[in-house]
Parts: structure tokens; C-alpha cells; sequence
């Protein structure tokens, strides 16, 4: 298979511009005559689904949850990037996409990231207007603050709950395209398959959660916005019911799985207090503006924080990273705080925390200032550890928070289906090996809100008269007969293990080998050991209750399945993968300094892998990338 | 500790529920609640007893999916806090806990514990936005939003969506929720144009599910976000504006 | 934003309005009362027409203390204000009217909100509640609506048309006071159900800033104070009477 990135031509500044003049358009009083069906509600769904419906398309928008507002786009803390350049201080378009770039270890494509860069600024437009309160000057006017190791304040913010503000807008927009009848809102209904015919994307099977009922669902394009999936490693800050399903149906039917190896770990969450503990709480990464991050010096240091002298610390992001110090990229901090856990340097009852010390910050700016910049995180961690982090410094760990690969999309975000498209953290396209903070919200809402509903007319317009096939033509029922077959399939196993055990133990052998440090010997073991996993748990899982009602671990179970063989491809890929890039660390491949090291001679592309059935190896297609404007270079943060 | 729990529980819309007791054992005081529930349903799935249904999401208080009432209480005993950021700490070895749904004829039960709460979208969708079609939006600072009124407007616009409010509230009112979604966006400027409409139209579909609001105050004491009442009272004046002006228009 | 037209719903998501459809009317303040938002603010109204009407009541009668003719000169004049320009007891009828209006309106008011309150929530939580925000007065509203509307009615019976009072003589305020107290029961009453109208107002007082949307964060905690103020007077003093005859402190 050849991919083509249909990537405009022109100089980079103009290539959207262009882009947008050469997409065929579908005249505005034929746009009720296409279907999309948008699945997922998240920033990237809701957005997307709020655009398509004004713009005049027949949406169908499709949530799990039982409102469209609990995607897990809301848990987002630190804020939104935007090239704005309100403070003056030398941030440009140019700049913000440099920086993307060269955050992402340069593994993502320049024209993509130069595009997200662009319509950064009508993000915090568009959610001004709808009424996210972001945080202001006493002035009246935007504050921002600088963020995850960015040199400039172009980070909007409303207080530690951004994209919940932002979630909550592109919500309200879309709520407002379900009461014009234009937006077709199921709640409570998973997608369970992606149906294709003559190799087009033309519908999606769901499973309604509180019936059990199955159903079909036909429209002239399919817009996946499912997220990430971080929840892989069973531990991690994601909700509960994240999962990779969505887009892992797509890719048994066809869609190219781009850059699977590409997990972020978020250095800053909570340490793992039981072995019953089902998920890991993320520490917004802002504290490390005002936090430093320490280890005692001398291992296996019994005594209390406060009573280690300065001295006797080690502030080894400081000291190794002089020009950033506690402001180094995530991938960064995350491995060297591993180090020091293995070094045996970690804190904690467990062992498994390394210190986050506002001390020097109070001390210098006062508690009242810390409290009103941080306070309702410093609450959410007292709360949940028992301890006053104003009196003691945090304890944290890294955790797998956010997946930079996904769904291999194309310029106009279309997948290798055509008709099929993602958005969101979904896709793979824009953060390379490595998301920089506050680029999440800003990639998800640029897909949906300016993005997607530029493109998608591009591939509708030519399918002007022609109707999706209906929901009794035969890729629709026999894709019902799967859906069926894997439900009762996995009722009828009736084993002896839960089905969260299962995944703890997937979890814990992605995270052994397939975490923040990989190498050649563990991910075979991985692989193997996955694999095994996999067969016992298609004969031993136990999913009690009945397929018609409400059941949480019928559902968990297809879930978890899916997990099974995308975790599998994840170790395949970082295997294939023989450099180290962003979230991706080999450690064949490092430099003395214990710092990545990548191989931009045999690496410098995307990786997109393709379906071949459950134990065939997946075949490997490339996507070479072409770097004109940022020049390749060993990321430096000393 | 070990703990004993009495929990509803009820296998469908149309069934009739009743309490089971369950205990829990070797619970941790580091465990969230609904951990504490995690370790329970596995134990129930070893033994061949279909786990409890309970609804939950982020665990980190944000998502707004979980809610239940512990102890008659809305999401527990401690202040400010959704179920899934209550901590075992706050029990003790030997106490006995009893765990119901949230009960009201707009949240009907689905299975246990899990309720559906969509009449809050159908009050959103009423009229909690303001329209602002993409690329429709000027720029960001061109109007200055008095710092004052954007927190304001934040405190309101912090409300999860849980249904603690109606949960909590003695006569099944949705007054917090309404309150907080009406003030999010009546305290902007950018809100302004649509205000009375909107305050007009989120009520009448909050008062076609839900009951009404005699002011005990029980909604914010359970309000995981720790919203003000005081949004109500803004809710009240707004509605009555509308009337009073007749700004409602008759285009329906 | 219509609310007549009703997009398609799926499955679990088809939860049906709870409540019957409303009517609606192009009169405004019919349309109002329509809602229950409107019924509150009609008990808000009425019940401020109460309070002006039990304080002016309980302050007339503390003429009681100073004497048989003041307070009998005080129910006279009662009937005699604005006279000539109005007739005979014309104000009191007035007053009378506005009264029972309010009443009536008062009552159904919370009558229809009740019913809706129970239709929101027709399963009653199975266990325990236990109560945060909540007071005694907040949750005993329609009780001590309940008590306080019987004694108006025998109230009037009593000290009005004196039916229930055997020694009644029109005319004769003062008399008719001390001969009614000097009842224990009747006294017992008076003082169980103005302890009811208390805590009744202690409610009522604070809930009608929020009902009425008068708030404000400088004034706020003041609302609480206004309201304990306010009942405790009007209690307390009310209770004073039937206490003062029994210990023969007025006789």
C-alpha cells in the first residue's frame, strides 16, 4: 500500500489557505443530504458534531456515556495553547509549530502541525464566545501563562479545569444543534464495528448500554473522536471507561494504525498507593512552574522530607537541565524520574514517588499566592493522599496519561477507508512521539471545529445523489451477526478470572516493557506473554449477568479484548522501532548521558500498520517525513 | 478495615428493588469509595454473584458520572466531594454503610445503583448556549470581561452535572443545576443577547421534569463543586425579568 | 429555543417529562403562576403581606399590657380609619380582603408545588436520610402551615365572631381576651400554635429573599439574622398573651 498524506503544495504558510480553496464544496441546500455519523463527544466529537451541524449536514453523534459531557476531554487541568501572542513576548505562528515539532522528538508532519499552529488563535476565539470562562487580567482582558517547558506564555487557562470549560462549550454548542433537529444525539451507545462496503466507511453497529439492544446505523462518512488509549496499561490517569475499541474496529476493517508505540507519561500524578487502586490521578503539570522536584541523595532515606537538609537533596532536574530545570518536556522529567526510582532513590511507603516541594515557593511568593494559583489541585491531593501539601511536599510518579499514535489520517484527517475519518487524539497526527503540555484541547477542537468541516465536503461532494447503503443491506447485518457473536461469545465463556484482573495483568506487562524505557528482550517477552494472556482469557473470563441489560462487565470485557491485540501491536511497533523518539525510549538507543537518542536516517517516518487476523503478523507500510522548515536536531533542554 | 454494606439493588427499570448486605474486608484507608466497591464486585464475581451496578468515570471528581447516597447522603458524608474522591479514611473498622441510588421520577433507576440523568442534557439543549456558530467568534479580547464576573461566572460554570442537587434536594428540584448553567452564561457579556430567552426556556424544561425549589439549602450542602445557592436566587430575578418584561419571543 | 418542538430521542435517553404539559396563556401573569416559579413567588408576596400583618397584629395588641380601654379604644379606631372618606370599617374590610385573597392564594400555591414535589419524586429514598442543610422549620413548612391555618380558624371563631368563646362580648377586646386565656386549653393552644407561625416565619422570612431573587454576597448572611429576628418577635410576643392571663400577670 502506498500512502499518500495528500499534503497541499505551496509554502507552508499558504498550503491551508490553499487547501481550503481547492476542497470541492457541497453547495449549502445540499448539506442536509449527507449523513455523518461522529462518534465520541468528547472536545474533538463535540466540536465537530456542533460544526457539522450548523454548517447543515444530517449529524448522528454517538456517546457511551449517558450525556455527551462526561467524555474525558473534561479531566484536562493545565490549559490550551494559542499562538496569540497576547503578552508580547515573541510568540508567532512560526514559533508554536517549532515548537510542536521539536516537542514531538520530529516525528510528526510539518504541514499538519503548521495548520493546528494556524488556527490556534480562533480556538480561543470560538470558546470566548460561547462563554468558557477563561481565567482574566483585573484589566478585563485573556491571562496566560507559560506551560510544560514553553519559553512563552501563550497558554489559556480557567483554573484547573480548562477542558472541562472547554468540553462544556463545544457541549452546549452541540446541544444547541440537538434542539434545531440537526444533531441526532445517542447516548448510552458504544460502537461495537465499523461497517464497510465496496471498501468505503458507510456505518457503525452500536450496543445500546442500558438495553443491550444492537443496532445499525448508515451515513454517507464516519468521524471517529474516541481518544486515546492510555487505559491499555490498565493503570493510568484516563476515566474507566476509556478504551481503544472504537478505532480497533476500525482497524480490523481496514484503517492503517500509525505510530501505536507512542505513549506519553505524564511526570507529574499521584503514586500508586494499593494494589487495588484502579487509576491513577493526574497532578496538573502547571505545579512545575512553582514546584521543584528532588530525591534524598542517599538511598532508601527513612526520615521525613522536612528533615533533609538541603544538602542532603537531590533538585535533579535542576542540576541536570540547567536552562528548563523542573520546566523540562514530559517524556523528559518522566524518564529521569524513573532513574531515580530504579537508582532506589524513590520515596514514599512504596517506594515509588520522587518529591514535588512548593517550600521555596511559599517561602518566596507567600502561601495565599500559591493557594490561589494551585489551590484546588493542592485540595484534590490532600484528599486523595491524606497529606497537607502545603506542609509537605508532594509525592509523584509518572503514569500513562495520553497516546500520541492512533489512526493514520491523511492531510484532510481521513483515515486509509475512505469515508472513515478521526479526530482527536484518535488520530496520530500532530504531537509526533511526544505531546507538548496544553496541545491536547488545542488539537482536538482544531480537528472539529476548523479542521474536519473544512475537509470532509472534499470526499461528500462527489456523492452527491448517491445513498448509504440501509441497515438491512448484508455488510450491515452480517457486521450485527459479529457484534452478536462477540457478545455472546464472551457471556459464554464463563470462566473462573474477572475481567479486570485480566486487565491488571495486560496492564502490568505493558508497563514492565512497553512503559517509559523499552528493549529488545522485553518486548518479545511482551509479545509472548500477551499473547498467552489473550488465550486464557477467551477461555477463563468470567462475565456474569446477561447481554439485555446494563452490564458494566460485558462491557469491560469487549474492551479489554480489543486491549489484547492493540497492546500486542504496541510492543511490535516499539519493536520495529530501533531508535529512541519522544515517549518512545529504547534503551539500545541512547546517548552516554542517558539522554534519546533517535536515528533519523532509518526512522525519520510514520510506522502504519495493517490488519492481517488476530495471529498474523501485521504488515508495515511508511510514511516518510519531510522536514523543510524545522531543522533536525538533538532536543537540548541542558 | 471490614465493613458491612447494605446496598439496592435491582435488576432493571421495571424491577422492584430491595437491599443486600454485603462485607467488605481488608479495605484500606487509602481506597476510594468506589475502589472499596471494586474489591467488593470482584469478590461477588469469584463467588458467582453478579457485581453491583454503580456508575463512574474519571475518579477524579471532574466527569460527573458517579453519585450515590451513602448513608443518606448525597455522595457522602464529607463536604465539597464527589463519591469517587470520598476516601475510606472517612470510615472506621466495624461501621455499617448503606448505599441507594439517587431516587427521582426524572433520574429513573437503570440497574442498582446506575440511574439515567439525561433530562439534564434535554434542560441544556433548551437553551443552556450561546449561539456562537464556528468562525463566527471576533477576537478573543475585543471585549474585557470584568475579572470579578468571569469568576463568578466560573464558580457557577464548575458544576459537574452530577445530580447530587436533585438527589439531595427534598423535593427532587433541579434548581442548583438550572442555576448554575443559567448564571454560567447570564453573568457574561457574551451571554447577554439570548439571557432572558434562555433563563425563560431552561426553567419550563426544568419544571417539566422536576419538582420545585423551597429553598432548604440541602442541594448546596451536597454539591460536590460547592455552587451557591445564591445562583438560584439569580435564576428567580432572571425568570421573573423575563415575564415581567415579556422579552419572550413569540416565535415559537 | 422553542420548547414545543422535541427532537427524536434513542433508547435509554427517552426519559418522559415527569410532569403534566402546561398550559399556556398569553396573559403574563397567569402564565406566570403557571409555573411553579411563579407560585413561589405568589407564596413570597403573600407571605409578606402576612408578616406585615401578623407584626402590626402582635404590636396592636401589646396595648393589652396598658389596659382594658387603651386596647378597646384601639380595636375601635381599627374600624374607624380613613372614616369619613371611607365607611364605616371600610379599611378593615379591605384589609380583610386582602387577607383571605392572599390566603387563598398562599394555600393553593403550596398545595399544587406539593403535589409537584411529590410527582418529581414518587419512590421515597429507602433508607435514612440524613439531613445537612435542611432545619426543622424548612422541612415542617406544611405542618405548621397545616396548624397555623386551623387556629386562624378558630382564632376567628374565638376573638372575631366569638362562637368558640361562651363570655364573648362585641366590643369588649380586652374582656374577651382575658376570658378566653383563662381557658388553660385555649392558652396551651394559642402558645402551641404561635410557636408553629414562628418557626413557619423563620422559614418563610429567610426563604423569601431567595424566592424573590433579593441577594446580594454583602447582605446576604443579614437575611439569615432578619428572619430569626423576625419570627422570635412575633412569637414571643403573641405568646406573651395567653402566658400574662394564665400567670394573672393581665387579668
Amino acid at each position: 500500500m502506498q500512502l499518500d498524506a495528500k499534503i497541499p503544495a505551496g509554502p507552508i504558510a499558504d498550503k491551508w489557505d490553499s487547501h481550503r480553496f481547492d476542497v470541492k464544496l457541497v453547495n449549502p441546500a445540499n448539506k442536509r443530504k449527507f449523513s455523518v455519523i461522529v462518534v465520541g463527544t468528547g472536545l474533538a466529537g463535540a466540536s465537530a458534531a456542533a460544526t457539522l451541524g450548523e454548517l447543515g449536514y444530517r449529524v448522528k453523534a454517538f456517546t457511551f456515556h449517558d450525556s455527551p459531557r462526561r467524555a474525558h476531554s473534561i479531566a484536562a487541568q493545565g490549559g490550551i495553547n494559542a499562538a496569540k501572542n497576547y503578552h508580547n513576548d515573541g510568540d508567532s505562528v512560526f514559533r508554536l509549530f517549532y515548537d510542536t515539532v521539536k516537542g514531538g522528538d520530529y516525528r510528526s508532519r510539518e504541514a499538519n502541525v503548521y495548520r493546528l499552529a494556524q488556527v490556534s488563535g480562533e480556538i480561543i476565539d470560538q470558546a470566548t464566545a460561547q462563554g468558557v470562562p477563561f481565567a482574566r487580567e483585573y484589566g478585563g482582558l485573556l491571562d496566560n501563562r507559560s506551560f510544560g517547558g514553553a519559553q512563552v506564555s501563550r497558554t489559556f487557562y480557567a483554573r484547573g479545569q480548562t477542558g472541562q470549560q472547554l468540553l462544556l462549550g463545544a457541549y452546549q454548542a452541540m446541544a444547541r444543534q440537538v434542539h434545531e433537529g440537526s444533531v441526532d444525539l445517542h447516548t448510552k451507545s458504544e460502537m461495537l464495528d465499523l461497517v464497510t462496503e465496496g471498501g468505503r466507511a458507510v456505518g457503525i453497529v452500536t450496543r445500546d448500554l442500558g438495553t443491550g439492544e444492537i443496532s445499525s446505523h448508515s451515513a454517507h462518512a464516519v468521524v471517529l473522536a474516541t481518544g486515546g488509549y492510555s487505559n491499555a496499561f490498565f493503570l493510568s490517569t484516563n476515566a474507566k471507561a476509556c478504551n481503544v475499541s472504537a478505532i480497533w474496529r476500525a482497524h480490523r476493517k481496514g484503517a492503517l494504525f500509525a505510530n501505536p508505540c507512542y505513549t506519553q507519561i505524564h511526570p507529574t500524578c499521584i503514586p500508586q498507593s494499593d494494589d487495588f487502586q484502579s487509576k491513577l490521578t493526574l497532578m496538573s503539570e502547571s505545579l512545575r512552574n512553582d514546584g521543584r522536584i528532588w530525591v534524598p541523595v542517599e538511598a532508601d532515606d527513612e526520615r521525613p522530607p522536612n528533615e533533609i537538609a538541603e544538602d542532603e537533596r537531590d533538585y535533579y532536574l535542576e542540576r541536570r537541565y540547567p536552562a528548563f530545570g523542573n520546566l523540562v518536556p514530559r517524556d523528559v522529567a518522566s524518564r529521569a524520574a524513573k532513574g531515580m526510582i530504579d537508582a532506589g532513590l524513590g520515596i514514599g511507603p512504596r517506594r515509588n514517588g520522587v518529591y514535588l516541594d512548593f517550600a521555596t515557593a511559599i517561602g518566596r511568593l507567600g502561601r495565599d499566592a500559591i493557594e490561589a494559583k494551585y489551590g484546588n489541585l493542592f485540595e484534590m491531593y490532600a484528599n486523595i493522599t491524606g497529606e497537607d501539601p502545603y506542609a509537605v511536599p508532594m509525592r509523584i510518579y509518572p503514569a500513562p496519561h495520553y497516546t500520541m499514535g492512533g489512526l493514520w489520517v491523511d492531510y484532510n484527517l481521513m483515515t486509509t477507508v475512505p469515508g472513515l475519518y478521526a479526530i482527536g487524539e484518535a488520530n496520530f497526527s500532530d504531537h509526533g512521539a511526544n505531546r507538548l503540555g496544553a496541545s491536547a484541547l488545542m488539537q482536538g477542537l482544531a480537528d472539529g471545529y476548523f479542521v474536519l468541516p473544512n475537509t470532509i465536503s472534499d470526499y461528500l461532494a462527489p456523492l452527491l445523489g448517491v445513498q448509504p447503503p440501509p441497515t438491512d443491506h448484508p455488510a450491515f447485518t452480517q457486521a450485527v451477526a459479529d457484534v452478536t457473536g462477540r457478545v455472546d461469545g464472551l457471556l459464554a465463556v464463563k470462566g473462573t478470572r474477572t475481567v479486570d484482573w485480566f486487565h491488571r495483568q495486560l496492564g502490568k506487562i505493558l508497563w514492565d516493557y512497553c512503559g517509559m524505557a523499552r528493549n529488545r528482550a522485553g518486548l518479545e517477552k511482551a509479545i509472548s506473554e500477551i499473547r498467552a494472556l489473550r488465550e486464557e482469557f477467551q477461555t477463563d473470563v468470567r462475565v456474569l449477568g446477561g447481554g439485555e441489560t446494563l452490564n458494566l462487565s460485558l462491557e469491560r470485557a469487549g474492551r479489554v479484548a480489543d486491549f489484547f491485540e492493540l497492546g500486542e501491536l504496541m510492543c511490535r511497533d516499539a519493536l520495529y522501532r530501533e531508535e529512541s523518539a519522544g515517549g518512545h525510549f529504547r534503551e539500545e538507543h541512547q546517548t552516554d548521558e542517558g539522554e534519546a537518542l533517535r536515528d533519523d536516517d532509518r526512522f525519520a517516518h510514520v510506522a502504519a500498520w495493517g490488519w492481517n487476523g488476530p495471529d498474523r503478523d501485521p504488515s508495515l507500510t511508511v510514511e516518510q517525513l519531510q522536514f523543510e522548515h524545522v531543522k533536525l536536531a538533538q532536543r537540548s533542554y541542558k | 478495615m471490614d465493613l458491612t454494606l447494605k446496598v439496592w439493588r435491582q435488576d432493571g427499570p421495571q424491577d422492584a428493588g430491595r437491599f443486600e448486605t454485603y462485607s467488605a474486608e481488608s479495605i484500606s484507608e487509602d481506597m476510594s469509595f468506589l475502589e472499596m466497591l471494586d474489591v467488593v464486585n470482584e469478590r461477588l464475581v469469584e463467588e458467582g454473584t453478579e457485581p453491583i451496578a454503580f456508575d463512574s468515570d474519571c475518579r477524579e471528581g471532574i466527569c460527573g458520572t458517579c453519585g450515590l447516597m451513602i448513608d443518606g447522603q448525597a455522595h457522602g458524608p464529607q463536604r465539597a466531594t464527589a463519591t469517587c474522591q470520598l476516601h475510606m479514611r472517612s470510615y472506621r473498622d466495624g461501621d455499617e454503610i448503606t448505599i441507594e441510588p439517587w431516587r427521582a421520577a426524572a433520574f429513573p433507576i437503570m440497574k442498582d445503583l446506575v440511574v439515567d440523568r439525561s433530562p439534564f442534557d434535554r434542560i441544556v439543549e433548551a437553551g443552556g448556549f450561546i449561539t456562537a456558530p464556528t468562525g463566527s467568534a471576533p477576537d478573543a479580547n475585543l471585549i474585557p470581561v470584568p475579572k470579578e464576573d468571569s469568576d463568578l461566572a466560573f464558580e457557577a460554570a464548575a458544576c459537574i452535572g452530577c445530580g447530587a442537587c436533585v438527589a439531595a434536594c427534598p423535593n427532587g428540584a433541579a434548581q442548583l443545576f438550572t442555576a448554575a448553567k443559567l448564571a454560567h452564561l447570564n453573568l457574561l457579556p457574551q451571554g447577554q443577547p439570548e439571557r432572558y430567552q434562555r433563563t425563560e426556556a431552561m426553567v419550563d424544561e426544568m419544571e417539566s421534569y422536576f419538582g420545585s425549589c423551597t429553598n432548604h439549602g440541602e442541594c448546596q450542602a451536597a454539591c460536590p463543586k460547592d455552587i451557591s445557592i445564591d445562583f438560584i436566587a439569580l435564576l428567580n430575578r432572571d425568570y421573573g425579568k423575563a415575564k415581567f418584561s415579556g422579552r419572550r419571543k413569540r416565535a415559537d | 429555543m422553542s420548547t414545543t418542538q422535541q427532537p427524536p430521542r434513542h433508547g435509554t435517553q427517552a426519559v418522559p417529562p415527569v410532569q403534566p404539559p402546561r398550559k399556556r396563556t398569553p396573559l403574563w401573569v397567569v402564565d406566570l403562576y403557571g409555573s411553579a416559579i411563579g407560585k413561589k413567588y405568589v407564596m413570597a408576596v403573600t407571605g409578606l403581606v402576612f408578616m406585615g400583618y401578623v407584626l402590626s397584629h402582635m404590636i396592636g395588641n401589646l396595648k393589652l399590657y396598658v389596659g382594658a380601654s387603651e386596647l378597646n379604644f384601639y380595636g375601635e379606631w381599627l374600624r374607624e380609619i380613613g372614616y369619613p372618606a371611607l365607611p364605616h370599617s371600610g379599611l378593615l374590610w379591605l384589609l380583610r380582603i386582602v387577607l383571605l385573597a392572599s390566603l387563598v392564594l398562599h394555600v393553593h400555591a403550596s398545595w399544587s408545588l406539593t403535589r409537584m414535589n411529590r410527582r418529581a419524586r414518587p419512590q421515597r429514598y429507602q433508607s435514612r436520610r440524613d439531613y445537612i442543610a435542611a432545619d426543622f422549620a424548612g422541612r415542617t413548612m406544611r405542618w405548621t402551615g397545616i396548624i397555623v391555618l386551623a387556629f386562624i380558624a378558630f382564632h376567628l371563631a374565638d376573638l372575631t365572631f366569638g362562637t368558640a368563646n361562651p363570655s364573648f362580648e362585641p366590643g369588649d377586646v380586652y374582656g374577651n381576651v382575658v376570658a378566653s386565656f383563662s381557658r388553660w386549653p385555649v392558652a396551651l393552644l394559642y402558645v402551641v400554635a404561635n410557636a408553629a407561625l414562628g418557626f413557619h416565619l423563620y422559614h418563610g422570612a429567610w426563604s423569601l429573599f431567595q424566592t424573590m431573587g433579593w441577594n446580594n454576597r454583602r447582605f446576604n448572611h443579614w437575611r439569615r439574622y432578619f428572619a430569626v429576628a423576625f419570627a422570635l418577635i412575633v412569637a414571643v410576643g403573641n405568646v406573651s398573651f395567653p402566658i400574662a392571663v394564665v400567670f394573672g400577670i393581665v387579668s
